[in-house]
């Protein structure tokens, strides 16, 4: 019962460093998309949304090549900080990041490229700085569309299997999150342990996603009417 | 157009149903540390029989036994272990007659090739060099228990929990330290033969119990012949050369 809820915490602190992490990478990244123009905005764009399309094992074997102490990388983290993701819960964090980017990114260039340039502009001619602009005026009217995608990668970060397996393995109490969890319970055959946790991730998952909808610019427009 | 298509369709699904009445596929679950030799015997099978098809699935025994448990169209599975055997036996999974001893294997301990550890027995994996240790989950992995079972009789089980990696199968315990993300490992000398150029075997593990592998046709299986053809397959001269070539023994 313990490692139920054990998992539970562990995958709920993985999904929502992971959310951090894309809230600011995911705006930073979406804003800077749909405010600037260059040769290979398109390509970027593509290569960005990447993750959402693409195998979480393949995702996975990326990673644990990148980061695996064998790799460039890997190792120079290793020899200069001491930091080892392979195996860790930040390893997790990091595989779910990647694999709910998307999620948050796309939507918010999105919601920033409908956000009305007239109103910047007259924030502009008051005066207003850049910055200030920024969070006082294209944020919040961009903010639903994002917040959406935001729960969304939330979601998706909380469920996800394969990316983690590999890079961060299954160490209960450690790396072992919920959807590891119901994976080791089916084959060990503990079927009570796996319905607890099928049980728990639906009702998180069915809450996340009424949320969501709750928040989608479509939703908006309805109440306005 | 569309009804030219349609007919082309039936024509080729009743042409792939007269077939299937002279030839037949059989569904293999066999342990992880049979994919070589499995994948092997499969092709020399398929071309004594060119009429039949091998469809094989690899995974932990426990996967492939809950697998079995729950509904999945297999019909000959091979256990890396007695214990697993036994239960899908008790679950009335098997035709029980079947059943077979077919290979041997030794329980090892491996590092990366380049490893400065030198390991002689299971008590040295205490030394503090020796960080993560990746051990199949013994829960679902027959390496693994057998693995839990030579530290337990040492006293070390609750010693070594601190560095273990559980993996899912022994396969991934092999690609762990062949990637040098553990420093040492629990898997089968023949998985260690697979990776002879990326790591090192230090020491096999004695064990008061045997490492057999039974295989046996299960319940669903029976209706078909081709499921005991294939056990026959692998238990004749041919199979048991491909099998001593991966490092199992006989029996």
């Amino acid at each position: 019962m313990d490692a139920v809820w054990i998992a539970l915490s562990l995958s709920l602190k993985v999904a929502g460093w992971a959310t951090v992490l894309n809230i600011v990478l995911g705006i930073s990244v979406g804003y800077f998309l749909a405010r600037t123009r260059f040769f290979g905005r398109d390509l970027l764009d593509t290569l960005l949304t990447l993750p959402m399309v693409m195998p979480p094992t393949v995702l996975g074997y990326y990673l644990l090549v990148l980061v695996g102490r064998r790799s460039a990388f890997g190792s120079w983290l290793y020899e200069s900080f001491g930091i080892n993701l392979i195996f860790t819960w930040q390893g997790a964090v990091i595989a779910a990041t990647v694999v709910a980017f998307p999620l948050v990114f796309k939507p918010a260039r999105a919601a920033f490229e409908s956000v009305d340039a007239e109103l910047e502009q007259a924030a502009r001619v008051l005066g207003v700085s850049e910055i200030s602009i920024f969070f006082r005026v294209t944020l919040p009217l961009a903010w639903r569309g994002i917040l959406a995608g935001v729960l969304l990668a939330f979601a998706r970060a909380l469920g996800e299997f394969g990316a983690t397996l590999m890079v961060a393995g299954s160490i209960p109490g450690k790396t072992q999150t919920l959807s590891i969890a119901v994976y080791e319970a089916v084959q060990a055959g503990k079927d009570d342990t796996a319905n607890m946790l099928v049980l728990i991730t639906s009702v998180v998952c069915v809450v996340v996603l009424l949320t969501a909808s709750r928040l989608a610019p479509g939703r908006v427009a309805e109440r306005r009417r | 157009m569309l009804k030219m298509a349609l007919k082309n369709l039936v024509t080729v699904a009743v042409l792939t149903t007269s077939i299937s009445v002279f030839s037949a596929e059989v569904t293999v679950s066999a342990a992880a540390s049979l994919t070589n030799a499995f994948k092997d015997i499969a092709l020399n099978f398929e071309a004594e029989y060119p009429e039949h098809k091998v469809l094989l699935n690899f995974a932990g025994s426990g996967e492939l036994l809950q697998q079995i448990a729950k509904g999945a169209p297999v019909d000959v599975f091979a256990s890396a272990d007695q214990e697993t055997m036994d239960k899908a036996q008790t679950q009335g999974l098997l035709n029980e007659a079947s059943r077979k001893d077919f290979v041997r294997n030794t329980l090892v301990v491996i590092t990366p090739v380049d490893s400065t550890l030198e390991l002689k027995a299971v008590e040295d994996l205490q030394q503090t060099a020796l960080q993560r240790l990746a051990i199949s989950n013994p829960e679902s992995v027959p390496v693994g228990r057998y693995s839990k079972q030579a530290l337990l009789d040492s006293n070390l089980w609750a010693v070594l929990a601190d560095k273990m990696i559980n993996t899912q199968n022994v396969r991934q315990s092999l690609d762990y330290v062949a990637r040098d993300e553990v420093d040492a490992g629990f898997v089968y000398a023949t998985d260690a033969a697979i990776m002879a150029d990326k790591v090192k075997v230090q020491f096999t593990v004695p064990l008061n119990i045997v490492v057999s592998y039974p295989i046996a046709v299960t319940a669903e299986g029976s209706a078909k012949a081709v499921s005991q053809q294939f056990i026959d397959f692998v238990l004749n001269q041919q199979s048991q050369a491909v099998l001593k070539g991966y490092g199992f023994s006989q029996p």
